[in-house]
């Protein structure tokens, strides 16, 4: 092979694996796109039952519930302007109270409810999930550092 | 007193640094040997003043001084001494203090082994050190002093984040940081070579055994970081796909490029600019890492310190670092001379096709965690991306990685025979088919994917096989012959085998346990007894004990199976009192093939526990093939021709005789 023909292989190999790759991405990020809703936003924004979305907000207060199973969790999360109630199955993280932020990742329910596959609540106690902080200064809730949840 | 001196010797490091970032580099472009010559001593008191800032930092953390504000924040005087020394680099001021530290001894390794450099490249090489240098110490002392005073002083600490105070996460950031910080001598190295516009094998042999340090701590401090996970969080999983994880990873995936670049480099002279940009992109990547753990733009379950001003400043910090040195890679760039040409199908290609992979597959992981940023400060939707996209993008890569890794080293430079090497491998072919016809048959269909991994990883270990025991000669010449041969071996060829076997491995594990991992959760009563994956878990009974700053509900698990009883697992639920925060601690049992993992939740109020009780089958072999990985680079770099300092050629090569190939 010649030193040009040579170039030629690199060249249209790597354009090759470069057009794969794009096409990778594209399918990839589109489908797995998960996006984040406030209570406010939740009812209106979601598509159907079958849309994944995370839902962020503080735990309203004296609203955790459990199953007589002891597995199954209910209780309601909340940005002071909405609220709506969540089901989870499985073990709470360590980090989960009432009045903290969370974020919740899972559907909404035809009847209303979401139905949460994972709760995220971070390592740090004063832990507000930065979504969080900012849908409930949206909805005109902030407190500040000294609020449900101190500022990072 | 200790503090302020800790803290002037911080000003004083600062104010080396900045003749070390300048006088040896106007040295050098002047050819000036006595600005040149200003670089060695200033490396070593820059060195000097560091420790003595971290010593001083740490002694505050032991003697629990908590008039300084940093040790208040992060330590309590009940906790254990071994988390008082971690807890120094367990808080963002603190584990800065370490990276600059590492920074200089690095620094100080070049200056003290780095005799038989060419004096300019060395003078620069230590002035793009220095400058790295003035940026991180002007960070720490405009915006993250360790050394502040608190007055009056608390009277005990907050104590330090109790997920942090475990032996795994002590050691997990100094191994990090060893690798993150390893990879700026590559970038200096790389910057040098550009200003003088001569990269070439001599170059590129000063190059590789610091990438292969870097890369082995790099490696290590990711896999205890995983390890931690896996058994703190509780989840059972060892890795989230995690914004901050992927910080890690990402700057792995393009050392791991740089690492097997520098080898045609060194060797054939070729990919010379690709080269020098991979350690330009390592080290960005290595800052970027910095950047998302340390600014809050992310949000993650692992970002401990956030504060946005911070983010500021080494954002722009990261613009200059990675902008100057890509303007000086796009003017310099071009008119280096690149020799070596060799056909598409030798271990040039197989290299390159390596580079290819792994530089993609580095880009998919960039796109995944950086597109939830640029969507928010695009003031579009906030979304995130989760595994799936990672695991779709990232599989595809990875199992053409593995194939063309088995071939590759039996491919010769240059210009290769493909079906002789194919051929050669008929017995990894074989094997691996067969892995993946019993997988299928054993399990279904469903499983293909895992089949095919099993399969790539089959092949891969035993073309690990094939390629040792045709260099050795195993089973043409007597066994004593080819132990002999075994005892010659460069220790780079053994390091790359070891290494290769180790990813292989470490591959088996990931689909074993992706694929097979068995979970029950359930609500368990003492007395209850659970069946998973042919074993049965009885929970004996829940006690409360008490740790030197916690207070646990210990539960005590009997597991038998068949009747047999296999050990007992004790997996807690402790309350630190400082904080009053809750963490996990699992019960594992491991064996070679699995662990069984354990995890006791909340009371129900009535008598009963949630429990989560998971079967993760080879598990261990995560952490085995990473150990062994590792193991290849450590042997690697006792390899004579890497040692650092050691002259290219200790004499002139016998007339006749044949360069060794490694």
């Amino acid at each position: 092979m010649k030193r040009k023909h040579r170039r030629m292989v690199i060249v249209a190999g790597g354009m090759a694996a470069l057009g794969i790759v794009t096409a990778f991405l594209a399918v990839g990020l589109e489908d797995n796109l998960v996006f984040f809703y406030s209570p406010s936003e939740i009812a209106e924004k979601v598509k159907g039952p079958d849309q994944r979305v995370r839902l962020g907000g503080l735990v309203e207060m004296d609203s955790m519930a459990k199953s007589a199973d002891g597995l199954t969790v209910t209780f309601r999360i909340t940005d002071m302007a909405e609220t709506v109630p969540v089901t989870f199955t499985g073990l709470l993280p360590d980090l989960f109270r009432e009045g903290q932020g969370v974020v919740c990742e899972g559907s909404l329910r035809a009847d209303g409810v979401f139905e949460a596959a994972t709760v995220l609540a971070k390592h740090d106690e004063n832990y507000m999930p930065k979504e969080v902080a900012d849908a409930l200064k949206e909805a005109g809730n902030w407190q500040g550092a000294n609020g449900a949840g101190a500022a990072p | 007193m200790i503090a302020e001196i800790g803290h002037y010797a911080l000003i004083l490091a600062l104010a080396l640094a900045i003749v070390q970032g300048i006088v040896p580099l106007i040295g050098a472009q002047r050819n000036d040997a006595a600005w040149m010559a200003l670089a060695r001593p200033a490396v070593a008191a820059q060195f000097f003043f560091i420790s003595t800032a971290f010593a001083c930092l740490m002694y505050a953390f032991v003697v629990s001084d908590f008039s300084v504000s940093n040790v208040a924040n992060n330590s309590h005087s009940t906790k254990p001494l071994l988390y008082k020394f971690a807890g120094v680099w367990g808080n963002h001021e603190g584990s800065l203090v370490l990276w600059v530290w590492i920074l200089a001894f690095y620094g100080g390794l070049v200056a003290l082994f780095g005799g038989n450099l060419p004096p300019a490249l060395r003078a620069r090489v230590l002035s793009i050190q220095g400058l790295i240098g003035v940026g991180f110490l002007a960070f720490i002392l405009m915006t993250s002093n360790p050394f502040l005073r608190l007055d009056p002083a608390p009277f005990d600490g907050n104590d330090l984040n109790p997920l942090l105070q475990d032996p795994g996460l002590a050691f997990h950031p100094p191994l990090l940081y060893f690798g993150y910080v390893g990879f700026s001598m590559a970038f200096a190295f790389a910057v040098a070579g550009l200003i003088e516009g001569r990269i070439d094998a001599t170059w590129a042999r000063w190059v590789r055994p610091w990438t292969l340090l870097a890369w082995s701590s790099l490696t290590l401090g990711v896999a205890l970081g995983s390890w931690w996970a896996y058994y703190e969080l509780g989840w059972g999983g060892f890795w989230f796909w995690d914004p901050v994880e992927n910080a890690s990873f990402m700057p792995w995936l393009a050392g791991t490029a740089l690492l097997h670049s520098a080898i045609v480099c060194e060797k054939r002279g070729a990919l010379k600019s690709w080269t020098v940009l991979l350690a330009i992109i390592a080290f960005s990547l290595s800052l970027l890492g910095t950047f998302l753990v340390r600014s809050g733009v992310l949000t993650s379950v692992h970002a401990f310190a956030t504060d946005p001003a911070r983010g500021v400043f080494i954002l722009g910090f990261l613009v200059l670092v990675v902008g100057g040195s890509l303007t000086l890679y796009g003017v310099r760039a071009p008119n280096l001379r690149s020799g070596g040409l060799f056909a598409p199908i030798s271990r040039e290609g197989g290299l390159l096709l390596n580079n290819l992979l792994l530089s993609t597959a580095c880009v998919t992981v960039l796109l995944g965690t950086l597109y939830p940023v640029f969507l928010d400060v695009l003031g579009g939707s906030k979304v995130s991306v989760g595994p799936p996209y990672f695991e779709m993008t990232f599989i595809p890569l990875a199992l053409p990685l593995l194939i063309v890794t088995g071939i590759g080293p039996l491919l010769a430079w240059k210009r290769a025979d493909l079906a002789g090497a194919l051929y050669r491998l008929k017995f990894a072919a074989l094997g691996a088919l067969a892995v993946i016809i019993v997988v299928v048959a054993v399990h279904s269909f469903a499983d293909v994917m895992a089949a095919l991994g099993l399969g790539a990883a089959a092949w891969l270990f035993l073309g690990v096989v094939t390629e040792i025991a045709e260099r050795l000669k195993l089973f043409r010449l007597s066994l004593r012959d080819s132990l002999a041969r075994a005892i010659g071996l460069p220790r780079q060829a053994w390091g790359m085998s070891l290494a290769h076997a180790g990813v292989a491995v470490l591959v088996t594990g990931i689909v074993a346990t992706s694929t097979w991992r068995t979970e029950g959760i359930q609500n368990m009563r003492p007395g209850d007894t659970v069946a998973l994956a042919g074993y049965e878990f009885t929970l004996n009974e829940v006690n409360f004990v008490e740790g030197p700053n916690y207070v646990a509900q210990r539960a005590e698990f009997a597991v038998t199976t068949d009747g047999r009883a296999v050990t007992l697992l004790y997996p807690e639920r402790r309350r630190y009192q400082v904080t009053g925060q809750d963490t996990t601690e699992a019960g594992i049992h491991t064996t070679l093939l699995a662990d069984l993992y354990t995890v006791i939740g909340e009371p129900d109020g009535s008598g009963g526990y949630a429990t989560r009780i998971y079967h993760n089958p080879l598990v261990p072999w995560i952490w085995l093939g990473i150990l062994i990985m590792v193991t290849g680079g450590a042997v690697s770099l006792t390899d004579r021709r890497h040692r650092v300092g050691a002259p290219r050629r200790a004499r002139k090569p016998a007339p006749g005789a044949r360069p060794q190939e490694g």
